[in-house]
């Protein structure tokens, strides 16, 4: 499983310090999510595309991950737009609040994924872990996103030679019981796995002498660049603020 | 002097039956044991017994010099005597190599420097250097086995408890595993499958069966 196959580049956000990128991140999807109107939309929505061109990110995995998104919100045009009663086909109207949410969802989703893709993709994950540490998030919650984003890698490979060792034995999904009391079993097995694991990670963090601290060994190094980023950072939010608080 | 002494031991997992039963096990200094014995003796348990992670239902456990009975006794344990478990995967938790390694080291109470600088050398020692930044899940097999005994050593451990060392290493891995261990000053007890290998690293060798241990 690679979650992080944008992390490594070249490109200056790809050097930047993670906790900029991440305070970055944090202020201007807020500002986009809770920002009113189209202007700031189409604002965050550029600054968005600006973002992903500036990192230099691959078409490709651009569009495997816009994909799910754009899916959803193609949905959302199916159902939100249209109204009873009206002068179109199959008797079926505009609803012009419809159109604006739908407009609003679509928009709105498309910028935060690629600020998010621009700004936290660029880094591996364990660079953000360390940026929340520095920031003296809670010990424990760093802890957790750690394990979590650990043994998601375990679980995943552990699913995989499970179902694969189902198929060995000609194990093909129907629709049928057979097929999903299988894959109850499956999932059933993961958990007793899972459970199982945790308790020997613990027990193999008690033998090196685990209290409960969480210790950061990598420091990054903050530079001007990300002075200047987070000025530029600050004042595309100032925008998207202002923009937004005029659209309300 | 014994670093490791159980004695008269009694061991069941809730609801099943006794594993072991009036088992004893001495490990003094310069010892090297090798432990043979049939899947699911209870080879790992007597292992997880020695380092105070799960408590006997009788018998008493010694570890550097005096009993040990409650959690706190233990911690101490921890520190003098490197426990790798079966599957190098429990082992590893941070993101990053050079991390894991340190990990032990800074929960001994190292600074910074001292714990990085520990942990450099004791992959130096076991030939990954260059391994310092890969991502702990992403190494192979083989590498997680030699990453996960890294971190193990770099407590600097008096004795070293293995459990299985040898699974899934390729031939110049398992070569490699048992130059380092040869190498080093340590005493040790090892479980193995591979009676060549315990052979070779060991001087003394152990069958575990119905509950005991017996000289071979
Ligand atoms: N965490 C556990 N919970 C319950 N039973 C266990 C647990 N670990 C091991 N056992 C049982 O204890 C017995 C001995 O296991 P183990 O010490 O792992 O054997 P070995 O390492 O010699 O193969 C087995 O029957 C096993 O099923
Ligand atoms: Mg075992």
């Amino acid at each position: 499983m690679h979650l992080e196959t944008l992390a490594h580049g070249h490109s200056l956000p790809h050097r930047l310090d993670p906790r900029a990128k991440l305070a970055a991140a944090i202020g201007l999807t807020l500002a986009t999510a809770l920002g009113r109107g189209l202007p700031v939309e189409l604002a965050a929505l550029g600054m968005g595309i600006a973002g992903v061109l500036w990192a230099r990110l691959p078409w490709r995995e651009l569009v495997k991950r816009l994909a799910p998104v754009n899916g959803f919100a193609a949905m959302m045009w199916l159902m939100l737009p249209w109204r009873l009663g009206g002068a179109g086909p199959l008797g079926l109207g505009l609803d012009p609040l419809g159109l604006t949410l739908a407009t609003d969802i679509t928009v709105k989703a498309n910028a935060i994924v690629l600020m998010l893709l621009a700004l936290i993709a660029t880094s591996p994950m364990n660079h953000i872990f360390h940026a929340l540490a520095h920031w003296r998030v809670p010990d424990k919650l760093v802890h957790l996103f750690i394990f979590f984003y650990r043994y998601l890698h375990v679980l995943h490979r552990e699913y995989h030679r499970l179902s694969l060792a189902m198929k060995a034995r000609a194990f093909a999904p129907r629709t049928d019981l057979h097929t999903y009391r299988s894959y109850a079993w499956l999932l059933g097995m993961l958990l007793v796995r899972s459970y199982d694991r945790a308790q020997r990670v613990y027990q193999a963090m008690l033998c090196r002498g685990f209290t409960g601290t969480y210790w950061l060994l990598e420091h990054f190094h903050w530079g001007r660049r990300d002075n200047l980023f987070l000025a530029g950072a600050g004042l595309a939010f100032l925008a998207l603020a202002a923009l937004g608080l005029m659209g309300s | 002097m014994d670093l490791l002494r159980l004695t008269g031991i009694r061991f069941a997992w809730p609801e099943g039956p006794p594993v072991l039963d009036g088992l004893d096990f001495t490990l003094a200094e310069g010892d090297r044991l090798g432990i043979l014995g049939p899947n699911g003796a209870g080879k790992s348990t007597m292992f997880l017994l020695a380092m105070g992670l799960v408590r006997p239902q009788a018998g008493q456990i010694w570890a550097l010099g005096r009993e040990r009975i409650e959690e706190a006794d233990f911690l101490e344990v921890r520190a003098g005597i490197g426990f790798c478990f079966q599957d190098a995967d429990d082992q590893l938790f941070a993101p990053t190599v050079l991390e894991d390694v340190a990990f032990g080291p800074l929960n001994l109470g190292k600074g910074h420097h001292q714990a990085r600088h520990i942990a450099e050398r004791t992959l130096e020692r076991l030939g990954l250097a260059g391994f310092e930044q890969r991502v702990t899940w992403h190494l192979s097999g083989g590498e997680k086995r030699l990453v996960s005994l890294a971190t193990v050593l770099a407590m600097e451990p008096k004795v070293l408890l293995l459990d299985e060392p040898t699974t899934g290493l390729d031939e110049a891995t398992q070569a490699r595993l048992e130059e380092i261990l040869l190498n080093s000053e340590l005493a040790w007890a090892v479980i193995s499958h591979d009676r060549g290998f315990l052979e070779r690293t060991c001087t003394r060798l152990l069958r575990l069966a119905g509950g005991r241990l017996e000289a071979l």
